[in-house]
């Protein structure tokens, strides 16, 4: 980590900057002062910036408004040897993500309004970026007993979920629904009929006969969704998919935008990169919940990024230490690491003609931020200095010893991967440089 | 029989067209200011020492409480004698249903008794209409399922009368669990009836669907539901709601939903606050507001016995050999 002066205003000079909020991608300067943007977009270098000013020429690397990752696990309270808000904080950093977004599959979980009230003071005194927890929908995270969603929102909660789990009874969701729309509560949740994905641990098919481990069928997703969004039009809550990964499942989601309802999703890097086959021989740092889907469904998935259809691009951070990953497949934990990597992995999916930097962009920050009200996800002068500079093209090696997270299943371990940030700035003070 | 110096009414001979009183649905204006203005003359008699009647002497009245009730069922049973009838309580939660007997069975039974009379509480919602149909004698609703009370209604509307002077015109908050609540419905429909405006105010999942089309305004949010309000009448939370169904705490509901003195404030200066009872102390009221200077909460139980006088003695004079 960097210490800067942070009095000292920063002048970010001959950058292509991209700011999705105004739909701007241009060439220019941006002038950070006191933490927040003051100019962004013009050149300023030429006008001139205030006396003393720092300044840094980008030398035409993008400058844009810092990633915000809407789904990370970290292990804080209860899982320190996994994570802790300070660990995944510096992963971030080094991934251009400048605000996390913890889920609340603690222990204990995040359900009680002074459990939220720990994670914020801890985040504010050792996390280098910003970190907001959702709360858990339900207490315990058992199904069964809607949150104190009032009170939780106060405290602090941006929004709420069961983490990687569903609400198995309709009606238990729907009340979560209805009550948690009195307080414009976000509610994001896992779509997973879990009576069909059984104990299954990859998706279901050709691929997973062959390997001889059970399958988890898509349907199990879609059907799940399309639960949720009846419930959401009964009921008239915000609703978003937490993690959407087949085509079938676009299919309900394009219904459900068409017909005006307050439903949006996300999808998760893994499944926007990787298909089943990378799995190859067993590699359990590629078993995610949900599972990998064939590769006409990723690319579906990469396309409704590009279109908007899908809203959100997330890590779905999930460090989970050598003990409960280096074990057969069927018994191995589920989940990868991910807050480093998004951005660079998620390049690809632009170097490939999948998408355009300002569509990634937008997926990764300015849709997330208006999703859950955060003041972040722009450039737009007096907003917060939260910012990430990165070179779409230098070429690197993934390895996972030098990945910041206390855990290192990634699941692009050896990646040949293009572009990565070089400067994270989390209001105004730059947290993160790559030398 | 004098009435006090004070009033210069002459003694109302309002007898109600109908051989039951199972709701407010279904009345006039005139109707219930024809048992809200008998109901009046039975407020004085009761402050007196003499308070007994005669005019419904020889008749029987029964008490049929499926459901365990103490406030309704003691206010029904003074009110009945102190009009001369021989009351019968009959508590059937812990007698014959539980042998099996039906509830039509029931009211033959009851029927055959020659009853002039029959106040009835049951659990579910239209129970005391289809009880109506198998007896010969008048029935009076005194609270089905969560469907109505009329009584409750009429009472809480002579308590308003008697402190703002009308009901026309009023803004009536009515709070809590609109839902489950026949206190509520009943309410509701008086107060449309006479030309007050309702809003409800309470969490959408003790809000029943389609609630506007009843002719309320609908909060979530209790100061704007308060805002400029003339009477709050808050509802009971049953405790069965309470811990993560509908609700997720008793602490969140207080601090949302729960009447204080900060969210008082925003309905108007002389706003009166009203309660049904019993009431749950530091979850839907706070203690400071229901023993406070606003509140009608013990004069709502003395309208009880006067009203249900009114309702028995209206419902009398249209027997056969009145």
């Amino acid at each position: 980590m960097i210490a800067r002066n942070e009095k000292r205003p920063l002048l970010l000079a001959n950058a292509r900057v991209i700011d999705p909020s105004r739909d701007m991608d241009q060439r220019g300067d941006v002038l950070v002062a006191d933490g927040v943007i003051k100019e962004a977009g013009k050149n300023i270098r030429s006008s001139g910036a205030p006396e003393g000013t720092e300044i840094i020429d980008v030398n035409g690397q993008v400058v844009a408004p810092g990633l915000i990752d809407m789904r990370a696990f970290i292990g804080e309270p209860g899982a320190e040897h996994r994570e802790t808000l300070a660990t995944a904080s510096h992963a971030a950093a080094a991934g251009g993500v400048t605000t996390i977004i913890c889920q609340p599959e603690t222990d204990p979980p995040i359900d009680d309004p002074a459990t939220v009230d720990f994670v914020l003071r801890r985040a504010r005194d050792n996390a280098i970026v910003h970190i907001h927890p959702m709360a858990a929908l339900t207490k315990g995270l058992e199904g069964n007993e809607m949150t104190e969603i009032g009170l939780l929102k106060a405290a602090g909660a941006i929004a709420f979920t069961e983490g990687a789990k569903s609400v198995m009874n309709a009606n238990i969701f729907r009340r979560a629904l209805t009550y948690a729309r009195d307080f414009d509560a976000l509610i994001v949740h896992h779509t997973e009929e879990q009576n069909l994905t059984g104990s299954g641990v990859m998706n279901a098919g050709e691929f997973a006969s062959r390997l001889g481990l059970s399958g988890m069928p898509k349907a199990a997703e879609t059907i799940m969704l399309e639960r949720d969004i009846r419930l959401a039009e009964i009921t008239g809550g915000r609703y978003h998919a937490a993690s959407i990964t087949c085509a079938d499942s676009l299919d309900v989601l394009k219904r459900a935008k068409d017909r005006g309802l307050k439903v949006t999703a996300s999808a998760s890097i893994n499944h926007l990169a990787l298909n089943e086959n990378d799995i190859g021989s067993y590699k359990t740092f590629l078993k995610v919940r949900p599972p990998l889907r064939v590769e006409a469904d990723r690319a579906a998935l990469a396309a409704a990024v590009a279109e908007g259809l899908i809203d959100v691009i997330m890590s779905d951070h999930d460090p989970q230490d050598v003990e409960v990953k280096r074990l057969p497949f069927a018994e191995a934990a589920f989940g990868a690491i991910g807050l480093e990597t998004m951005l660079p992995v998620g390049l690809r999916l632009v170097h490939d003609g999948s998408m355009t930097l300002p569509a990634l962009i937008r997926a990764m920050s300015t849709r997330p931020a208006e999703l859950l009200e955060l003041p972040g996800g722009t450039l737009r002068p007096g907003s917060p200095a939260d910012i990430v500079v990165f070179d779409p093209d230098v070429p690197w090696v993934v390895n996972r010893e030098l990945l910041k997270s206390r855990c290192t299943n990634t699941a692009f371990d050896e990646a040949k991967l293009t572009g990565r940030a070089t400067h994270t700035i989390v209001a105004g003070r730059t947290v993160y440089e790559y030398v | 029989m004098r009435l006090p110096l004070m009033t210069t009414r002459s003694p109302s001979s309002f007898a109600l067209a109908h051989r039951h009183l199972l709701g407010i649905e279904g009345l006039s204006p005139s109707d219930i200011t024809g048992l809200l203005d008998l109901a009046e003359e039975f407020v004085d008699l009761n402050r007196q020492v003499q308070k007994k009647r005669t005019t419904l002497s020889g008749r029987t009245q029964i008490n049929l409480f499926f459901e365990a009730s103490t406030r309704t069922q003691s206010s029904f049973e003074l009110a009945g004698k102190r009009l001369g009838a021989d009351v019968m309580n009959m508590s059937i939660a812990f007698s014959s249903i539980r042998k099996g007997e039906t509830l039509l069975d029931t009211a033959l039974t009851l029927n055959a008794m020659h009853p002039d009379m029959i106040v009835v509480r049951h659990a579910a919602s239209g129970a005391v209409e289809l009880l109506s149909q198998k007896v010969e004698c008048s029935v009076i609703n005194a609270g089905d399922g969560a469907h109505e009370h009329p009584t409750q209604a009429l009472l809480d509307a002579l308590t308003i009368r008697r402190n703002k002077g009308k009901l026309n015109g009023l803004t009536v908050a009515i709070c809590g669990d609109i839902a489950h609540s026949r206190v509520a419905r009943s309410n509701i429909i008086l107060l449309n009836t006479m030309g007050a405006r309702v809003r409800v105010v309470a969490p959408s999942t003790l809000l029943p669907a389609g609630i506007e089309r009843m002719g309320v305004e609908a909060h979530h949010d209790m100061r704007e539901g308060l805002r400029n309000a003339d009477i709050v009448m808050m509802l009971r939370l049953q405790r069965e709601r309470m811990g993560g169904a509908l609700i997720p705490s008793s602490r969140e509901y207080f601090h949302y939903w729960g009447l204080d003195p900060a969210k008082l404030k925003f309905a108007k200066p002389d706003a009166l606050v009203m309660h049904p009872g019993p009431m749950n102390r530091g979850v839907e009221i706070e203690s400071s507001v229901a023993d406070g200077a606003q509140s009608l909460i013990r004069e709502q139980v003395e309208m009880g016995v006067a009203v249900r006088m009114a309702v028995l003695e209206a419902l009398a004079r249209n027997l056969p050999n009145a």
